[in-house]
């Protein structure tokens, strides 16, 4: 690893000053599992670490208009065992529970899996399928976007320089409705997905039928994407072998893998339409036992 | 300049900013129990508790632990007798050739500190992050099994 500035700021305020200062040679650090780990590979080389570390207040995890708001500091391991959202958005936390190892867990942060972008993450894949919005500071004050238009590219976000995200904010889904996350790992259950694929089903009032679904995938494109055209023939439509096929198949055409250790791009897209299928029918199945017409 | 507590010991250190917490603890503190594996946070042998929390001491910067509190697997036994973990992987073969065994012991006391009864399932998800080339896991799942029947005992 190269040398350079380390900073522990106590407030927000200073971290922001000191990324002011140092311009885009400074990185923001949170738990350090992808940063330290790309530095000692000498993919990075900045020349002043701002740990968010001392900050304090980053780390919470609260209720927000009915919704949630995860904190940027708070860990996976927070995040998978908080009561709140267990109770509040079960997907979510069983998403957290899936990314890698406990001890990994211990340290990776909320907010740093996210300025991180890396497509093979697995949050995102469901704070995309639920519809969270990154909460980001800047010198020149707040904003907030939807975490759609936060992933530009591989490692790419709308961070502008000076910039750090604070929290995601995610609103529960609605009643009568179900949600699934699953990962597909032919190798080791700490490893990245091959595919990792999200869906929520919102039913229509009589129980049965879709309203809405949002499905969402990873590790099968330079972000992670929603699979649209696959959301748009499940709506109005009861759940049937035909229809999960089709969504199976529109999803394909989202995605665009590339071929690795974890398989052949033309694999992967063929695991999309399974895995769809397979989270589309869960994600439905939990939407019946929610509106109780199973 | 930081300040930290390594088993119980405050120490005082000016070390330079890329100091992993591993190489601090090795090399600045001579507590070599802690192993450099793969050095990418997937292997566990570098496992140690960062305020009672299992982490990769590979991928943490020694920066980190600033005023906070280190356990490592020099740690766990006092006065002379190991730890019950320690132990348990002693009287049930939990380890071949040793490598591993630190953090091997260290993830598994955090298991037991935070779940003094856990089933198979819970004992395999939690240490999934410790690799074992010898042993093949099972001696080291029946070791923690064993550690947990003796602290409930």
């Amino acid at each position: 690893m190269n040398a350079f500035d380390y900073r522990s700021p106590r407030s927000l305020d200073e971290a922001l000053a000191v990324l002011g200062e140092y311009g885009e040679d400074a990185r923001v650090v949170a738990g350090g599992t992808a940063l330290v780990t790309m530095m000692r590979q000498r993919l990075v080389q900045p020349s002043c670490l701002v740990s968010l570390r001392a900050v304090q207040g980053l780390d919470r995890i609260e209720t927000d208009n009915g919704g949630l708001r995860l904190g940027a500091l708070a860990t996976h391991r927070e995040a998978e065992t908080s009561p709140l959202v267990r109770e509040r958005i079960p997907v979510l936390a069983e998403t957290f529970r899936r990314v890698a190892t406990v001890r990994i867990r211990h340290m990776a942060t909320v907010g740093g899996a996210l300025a991180h972008a890396d497509p093979n993450q697995d949050p995102p894949v469901t704070l995309l399928a639920l519809g969270a919005r990154v909460e980001i500071r800047g010198a020149q004050g707040s904003r907030e976007l939807p975490l759609a238009e936060f992933f530009r590219d591989y490692y790419e976000t709308a961070l502008e320089p000076g910039e750090l995200v604070t929290a995601i904010r995610v609103a529960p889904p609605p009643p009568a409705s179900g949600a699934a996350f699953l990962k597909f790992l032919p190798r080791t259950a700490d490893d990245y997905a091959t595919v990792a694929a999200a869906a929520i089903v919102i039913l229509e009032p009589d129980g049965v039928r879709c309203r809405e679904a949002r499905i969402a995938l990873g590790s099968v494109g330079v972000t992670p994407l929603r699979a649209r055209s696959a959301e748009a023939l499940l709506a109005g439509e009861g759940l049937s072998e035909n229809l999960l096929r089709a969504a199976g198949e529109a999803a394909k055409t989202a995605v665009d893998p590339l071929s690795d250790h974890r398989g052949s791009a033309a694999y992967k897209r063929e695991m999309t339409a399974v895995m769809v299928g397979r989270a589309l029918t869960q994600a439905w199945e939990a939407a019946r036992r929610a509106a109780g017409t199973r | 300049m930081i300040r930290l507590t390594v088993n119980g010991t405050a120490h005082e250190l000016e070390v330079p900013s890329y100091r992993t917490l591993l190489d601090c603890l090795r090399y600045d503190l001579g507590l070599t129990g802690s192993k450099e594996g793969c050095g990418v946070g997937v292997c566990g042998a570098c496992t140690v508790l960062l305020d009672g929390k299992m982490i990769s001491s590979c991928i943490a910067l020694a920066a980190f632990a600033d005023s906070r509190e280190v356990t490592t697997v020099e740690g766990l036994a006092q006065d002379e007798r190991l730890h019950p973990v320690q132990q348990a992987f002693v009287d049930a073969g939990g380890f071949q050739c040793g490598i591993c065994t630190p953090g091997q012991v260290v993830s598994a006391k955090a298991l037991l500190d935070a779940n003094p009864n856990p089933s198979d399932a819970e004992i395999r998800e939690w240490m999934v992050g410790n690799l074992c080339r010898c042993t093949g896991y099972y001696k080291i799942i029946e070791s923690i099994r064993v550690a947990a029947e003796r602290s409930r005992a």
